[in-house]
């Protein structure tokens, strides 16, 4: 059984003002058979709102994180962990934001 | 004919720079898109307000952005550039085979009669076409999957598909310019493609007449003479009058015949501009004076142009899209540097103003003539 979650989303300047969104984005996000939230599940959320961001975060066609943006929870790099492992349920339940952030690298 | 519009793309975002007829006095608009890396923006050559923006970052990767108001506002479309089949290896610097992989839109072409209709050179080599204004981009496969894509190797910016010719006496006929791989002709719109380099000689690669290999930086064309083109490579710069079937050096008196762009005038196709870079090591002009070469037979014989261009301690480089022609009579002549200056000449070249001074490094420079 799935459920739906509403997640706090920050993301960078960049995308925001594509997306043509102020501060926090939140999400309408599903959670998966365990009622879990995953990043890859986020990140759906968010290129099904603002299709404008597909390709910009992750490759539009394997999935793979873009080398240069990191994702961020509760104090955690999650940028490497598995799409579909479960995010700490301070995420799922909007405690926390989930942070999609472009790496400290070039000028 | 009312004004100009010049379209400038920066490392740091894009400026849209205006005059009327008189080309003196200019507004400067931008940053657009701040801090994004603008490769190109160009407008229709039929509808003015219609102006494309390949919008690029090392981050978030490709935007295009449309504007259908001559640049007051734009509207992000499709920057699905997936290749439309399996893709294969080209090679690597170090002659290792390396897979095709999207990076970034280098070029933009606007059809030349349909406001709708342009063409997209990317990075790894290949051409895309969009018939909806953006929203979506298919690839003309045959130039990717040309039989000598497996050999070609990237110039130092990468391998890009970076210039982009119409033929307006020939709608079926494209050129494209490969770094490093040389100058392709399709006469069917897109779906083949063959290479026109003989007689180019790099000196750079094992067989330096080779088919393929060679180091274009920049080809154009005057439309009254479609057979007719110019070209600045690596090194040399070339002549061709057979639609690029053969090509001869005109480099003539130039003080380094190495540089990136190359243009021709709007109304005396046999007047010729390109700048002098020193070299493939030193990306600056020689003696550190910034000097437009101007040659009026065609190639052969240059005269440099300097007026209102810095005579001293100039180390800036211009990039192979960074120079541009307007329609107005006379014909004005625009360029843009890394140092962030755009330098506008309102009389064919004899003299020169910069418009603007200290933009982010300029990228790409269009024109536009506004009606």
């Amino acid at each position: 059984m799935t459920s739906a979650h509403t997640v706090r989303v920050v993301i960078p300047l960049h995308l925001r003002r594509l997306a043509q969104v102020d501060g926090e984005v939140q999400l309408e996000v599903a959670g998966n058979e365990a009622g879990e939230v995953t990043q890859r599940a986020i990140l759906d959320a968010l290129e099904s709102k603002y299709p404008v961001l597909e390709g910009l975060t992750r490759d539009r066609v394997t999935k793979r994180r873009r080398p240069l943006v990191r994702f961020f929870a509760c104090s955690e790099d999650l940028s490497n962990e598995d799409p579909d492992a479960p995010l700490p349920s301070a995420v799922a339940d909007g405690t926390e934001p989930y942070l999609v952030v472009g790496s400290m690298a070039g000028g | 004919m009312s004004g100009v519009r010049v379209l400038v793309g920066t490392r740091k975002g894009a400026f849209v720079l205006t005059s009327d007829g008189a080309r003196k006095d200019w507004k400067v608009s931008g940053p657009h898109f701040p801090g994004w890396e603008m490769y190109h923006v160009k407008g229709s050559p039929v509808d003015p307000n219609r102006i494309y923006a390949s919008q690029t970052s090392g981050w978030f990767g490709q935007v295009i952005q449309r504007s259908d108001d001559g640049g007051e506002t734009w509207e992000p479309v499709n920057g699905d550039f997936t290749y439309a089949t399996p893709t294969g290896d080209h090679l690597w610097y170090d002659g290792t085979p390396k897979p095709w992989g999207f990076t970034r839109v280098w070029h933009l072409e606007p059809s030349l009669t349909d406001p709708d209709t342009v063409l997209a050179g990317v990075e790894d080599a290949a051409m895309f076409r969009s018939t909806d204004g953006g929203q979506s981009w298919s690839e003309l496969t045959g130039l990717r999957t040309h039989r000598t894509a497996e050999g070609w190797m990237p110039g130092a910016g990468g391998l890009g598909a970076h210039t982009i010719l119409q033929d307006a006496s020939n709608p079926g006929r494209i050129y494209t310019a490969i770094s490093a791989a040389g100058v392709f002709r399709s006469d069917d719109d897109g779906a083949t493609w063959e290479p026109r380099n003989q007689g180019l000689v790099s000196e750079g690669i094992p067989d330096g007449s080779a088919e393929v290999g060679h180091c274009v930086h920049r080809i154009t064309m005057h439309p009254s003479r479609p057979e007719t083109l110019y070209m600045q490579k690596h090194w040399d710069v070339m002549r061709s009058d057979d639609g690029g079937a053969n090509w001869r050096e005109i480099s003539g008196n130039l003080p380094s015949d190495f540089g990136f762009p190359i243009d021709v005038h709007a109304h005396e196709p046999e007047t010729v501009y390109v700048i002098p870079i020193v070299s493939d090591s030193e990306h600056f002009p020689p003696e550190g004076k910034l000097r437009v070469y101007r040659s009026r037979s065609g190639g052969d014989e240059w005269e440099p142009l300097t007026k209102g261009l810095p005579q001293e301690n100039c180390f800036v480089n211009i990039f192979r899209d960074a120079m541009c022609v307007d329609q107005m009579d006379p014909c004005g002549i625009y360029f843009g540097t890394t140092g962030g200056q755009v330098y506008g000449s309102s009389d064919g070249g004899d003299t020169w103003q910069a418009i603007v001074h200290d933009l982010p490094s300029v990228y790409s420079v269009e024109v536009q003539t506004l009606p």
